[in-house]
């Protein structure tokens, strides 16, 4: 086949974007080039619409020991002990096919995480879907659950934590960001930079077939109604051979015979191999009729853009083929050496002993496309005055059940009873958290980790959400005890070439810059995710953040279930009570206009170190952050995980019930103390010029709000837990 | 007391049993499964986990995998021999236990605490335990028990049940049913009851820190008893 501008159009390459490769090829490129310039200069895995901004992200930290531009980030735990994380989205794929498209998303993180020699240590994820009325959404949440489960169940990791949300705006785009946390000794992480010349280039793991080949230029495109005949481009996942890949890899790494390696993710071999060589600024050599291959007759098209999924590439020291070899013959796993590195510093790739590429790496890495793309600022809507009267004919009792039995709201244990939480036996902190913990195998340590994300702050005004989910990402690990040490993102958006769409995504990075830089919380991986749009319509701006801290000593951790009658229960944090943007206001008045919370990063971070302090000296014996639904959902939250009431007290503040109750004013904390620490606890606040409310006390059976309004532990419950079980099984 | 745990491929609770037997004293081995012979031990343990992805059927696959002709020979020869989960699965699909293991009633995978009653204390697995009823944790797609009515009557008539899904005060009920498993059965012996199957993972409950401590009441116990 000849190609032209025709074919590299279809190829989702733009006109000035295949002029450029004639240009620098100086020649028009085959088949088999063409097919690897289009995997490599998509959005998906060039990152051309977003690194011009991405590059402004702050990403380092005493803590951290690789930031930014390996398969994942790494973050230093003291001893010899370091976590490698990062986050992954892989939304097209789980939209078009739900079971294969989340598994393999979960599976394609942890193999980013072991492909550094970390044994994967927990799984998390946020996944998001259309509204519950919408009619895919059931069986999208449906399949989605199961692929998760299924892929992360099989490989002996727990799943620790995760977040799930319903809105209109992903009726026909769903999110599925899957984040994986390893342990690795500091001596002993692996890199995908290769080095030395004339080094064997193995290929392990799985054979290579025709699945998801395109994947990641599918993943680079707008849907329209065509969207099922993209089925094909989904990858197949297989759990237990990634689960042999990964003790045989790890085996391999217990000794030193590995220079590099990398997982066959996104555009599979190509990027593998040419990142490889990129970073090691040489050349790699690949004799394709040494690929194994699942299918007869492959073109060496396909098997350079297979998306197959359970592959490695490794550059490996010379003479230690057999006994690589060895290990891979144990664990039933293909092992061929395929190619060698180069000083050309070109891929050359034979097939039927005829050269089929040969394109200097730099083309294809340095000067792929970058763009500055056109991008609106978005205003701060102007505050809504919401009547006072329109607050008369509620009843404090009837919106708390509204809002605890909203689907944002509820409780998700119908998901996350079908992930395994539990094995590896280091989970102290199950899913249903602030944030999930799992222990330091053998230590006396524990990580946290947490994900998050606000799409609706995000979409009324994108710098203040941007600064937010960070912010909350820091309140979720705070607030089990853990010292946030650093985060991942996951940036999902619409269109790039949209403007209001690019604006969202430029200011909503603005704004998690500046949060994760005042609160020395760095980005150390992460992942963007455009083109979350069917025709003209894009989701809400859905940056997700995953955030990880250490616990010192894990028997320090703090959980949000209340521990005993009669007990204080402060409020940490001014409330101003800011209904506009809050579920109150979207989901009772039907207001869906203002601007979002605001954020006061001095008062963050004041209130996070001081609840730290607190939590050192062992004052506090439960503690919530105060999100979504305000203090009063927070409160609930907290009786029901420890099946304990509370009584609040009558605020003296100048605002409205409702606005007390419901606001989603920023940076704050509920938190359980013994009465008799009261003074004391009251004077670290006064020395750290921290606002703090005295909410109530912890009582027996009921939630006591005011005279007229009480309802009981078992109840809340019920509302709590019903919506979901009730929704699936309908 | 020496023992061994198995590891197929596939096997992911293997490290976890391998911490709680020597958390209470066991001297263990991990043994691979293309090994022909067993170490010399006193209990053989096949941990949970998807051996061989779980494909075909679960546990089919590992029953006929080398080292399991030496575990049935040692089973048969009296040896203690104790699945969990996907061990169990493989135990019923070795013929060593009676019955095959369906996908759960709801066909979900479950991960939760639950309630067992402990049926028959006239074994070593049980013998001198005081409680009547274990917190365990289960995690598993397929764990809905199930056989013929000749073999359920010859289970009952033996006493071979050793474990029912129950509430914590032993009452055994549809409600306490979490998998549709036939009679709320948990975990069963062979008629010598020197080979236990469940469903149930006792190692997952040996610290307080976790989800709870009744596996370590289990285990300490079953080392007193084999000593």
């Amino acid at each position: 086949m000849i190609v032209n501008e025709q074919i590299a159009i279809e190829h989702g390459l733009k006109k000035d974007e295949y002029k450029k490769i004639c240009d620098l090829l100086k020649r028009v490129p085959n088949i088999t080039e063409l097919g690897i310039f289009s995997a490599m200069w998509n959005e998906h895995c060039s990152y051309k619409s977003s690194r011009f901004h991405l590059k402004n992200l702050p990403t380092k930290g005493k803590d951290v020991i690789q930031g930014p531009g390996e398969n994942a980030g790494v973050i230093d735990i003291g001893d010899d002990d370091a976590i490698v994380f990062k986050i992954e989205s892989h939304n097209h794929p789980s939209f078009i096919e739900p079971y294969q498209g989340a598994a393999t998303g979960v599976g394609g993180i942890m193999r980013d995480v072991f492909t550094m020699g970390a044994r994967p240590i927990a799984n998390l994820n946020s996944i998001h879907f259309g509204s519950p009325q919408h009619k895919k959404t059931k069986n999208l949440l449906r399949g989605v659950v199961h692929g998760i489960g299924g892929y992360g169940n099989c490989m002996g990791v727990p799943t620790i934590a995760g977040q799930t949300s319903f809105d209109e705006s992903y009726n026909g785009n769903i999110l599925v960001n899957a984040m994986t946390l390893g342990l690795v000794k500091k001596n002993k992480i692996f890199y995908s930079k290769a080095a030395g010349l004339g080094k064997p280039v193995i290929y392990v793991g799985s054979k290579t077939g025709r699945d998801g080949i395109h994947g990641a230029s599918m993943a680079s495109a707008v849907f329209d109604e065509k969207i099922e005949e993209k089925k094909p481009t989904v990858q197949v996942g297989d759990p237990f051979t990634e689960k042999l890949l990964l003790e045989a890899c790890l085996e391999l790494m217990a000794g030193d015979s590995i220079i590099a390696i990398q997982d066959m993710g996104a555009a599979g071999l190509t990027s593998s191999s040419i990142e490889m060589a990129s970073k090691g600024n040489l050349g790699i050599e690949i004799n394709l009729n040494k690929v194994p291959c699942r299918e007869t007759k492959m073109t060496p098209y396909e098997i350079m853009l297979s998306e197959s999924q359970e592959r490695m590439l490794i550059v490996l020291e010379n003479g230690k083929e057999e006994m690589a070899k060895k290990i891979f013959d144990k664990w039933n796993l293909d092992f061929a050496v395929i190619g060698k590195t180069t000083k050309s510093k070109k891929i050359e790739l034979y097939f039927d002993e005829k050269k089929v590429t040969d394109i200097p790496v730099n083309i294809l890495v340095e000067n792929s496309p970058m763009y500055e793309r056109k991008w609106k600022k978005a205003k701060l809507p102007k505050k809504i005055k919401i009547e006072r009267e329109e607050f008369k004919n509620l009843k404090v009792i009837n919106v708390l059940n509204k809002i605890l039995s909203n689907p944002n709201v509820c409780s998700k244990e119908w998901i996350w009873q079908q992930y395994d939480h539990t094995v590896m036996g280091d989970t102290i902190q199950k899913p249903g958290g602030d944030a999930g913990v799992v222990r330091v195998h053998g230590t006396n340590k524990a990580v946290a980790a947490s994900v998050d994300s606000s799409a609706v702050y995000c979409w009324a005004h994108p710098l203040s959400g941007g600064k937010q989910i960070v912010c909350e990402s820091w309140r979720n690990l705070i607030v089990v005890g853990a010292k946030p040490i650093a985060i991942t993102n996951c940036l999902n958006f619409g269109s790039p070439e949209n403007e209001e769409n690019m604006g969202e995504f430029v200011e909503c990075v603005q704004g998690l810059g500046e949060a994760s830089l005042y609160l020395n919380f760095p980005v150390v991986s992460g992942n963007v995710s455009f083109y979350n749009q069917t025709k003209d319509t894009g989701i809400k701006p859905t940056p997700v953040i995953g955030g990880v801290g250490l616990i010192k000593n894990y028997k320090n951790m703090v959980t949000m279930d209340l521990k005993e009658t009669g007990n204080i229960l402060l409020v940490i944090g001014k409330t101003e009570g800011h209904l506009d943007q809050s579920l109150f206001s979207r989901e009772i008045l039907n207001e869906k206009n203002g601007p979002p919370p605001e954020i006061n990063l001095f008062n963050e971070k004041n209130n996070g170190e001081t609840i730290l302090k607190l939590i050192d000296k062992k004052y506090i014996k439960s503690a919530h952050d105060v999100s979504l639904g305000g203090i009063i959902t927070a409160l609930s939250v907290m009786c029901i995980k420890g099946m304990k009431g509370a009584t609040l007290k009558k605020h003296t503040h100048l605002i409205n019930q409702f606005e007390y109750l419901f606001g989603e004013d920023q940076g704050r904390y509920i938190i359980e103390i013994k009465k008799n620490d009261l003074k004391s606890i009251t004077e670290i606040l006064e020395k750290n010029s921290i606002h703090c409310d005295e909410l109530g006390s912890v009582g027996d059976n009921e939630l006591i709000i005011d005279n007229k309004s009480k309802v009981s532990i078992e109840d809340l419950i019920k509302t709590h837990t019903k919506w979901l079980t009730n929704y699936m099984n309908k | 007391m020496n023992s061994s745990v198995i590891t197929f491929p596939g096997s992911n609770c293997d490290r976890d049993m391998n911490v709680a037997l020597k958390k209470f004293g066991f001297k263990n081995k991990m043994i691979w499964h293309n090994d022909t012979e067993l170490p010399k031990s006193d209990l053989v343990v096949l941990p949970g986990g998807f051996s061989y992805g779980d494909y075909l059927r679960c546990g089919s696959m590992a029953s006929k995998s080398k080292i399991m002709q030496s575990v049935i020979n040692f089973a048969k020869g009296g040896g203690k021999v104790m699945g969990i989960c996907n061990g169990f699965q493989i135990l019923v699909e070795s013929g060593l236990l009676p019955g095959v293991l369906l996908r759960n009633k709801y066909l979900e995978f479950i991960c939760k605490n639950i309630f067992v009653k402990v049926n028959d204390k006239e074994n070593l697995y049980f013998k001198n335990i005081k409680k009547n009823t274990l917190e365990f944790h289960i995690a598993h797609n397929e764990g809905n028990y199930f056989c013929s009515k000749e073999q359920i009557k010859e289970i009952d008539n033996n006493n071979q049940v050793a474990l029912y899904y129950s509430d914590a005060n032993g009452t055994v009920n549809e409600n306490t049913n979490p998998n549709g498993s036939i009679k709320n059965i948990a975990g069963i012996f062979n008629n010598k009851k020197n080979v236990l199957g469940m469903m149930p993972h006792p190692e997952r409950m040996i610290d307080p820190d976790l989800s709870g401590e009744d596996g370590s009441i289990f285990f300490e116990n079953l080392i007193n008893n084999l000593k």
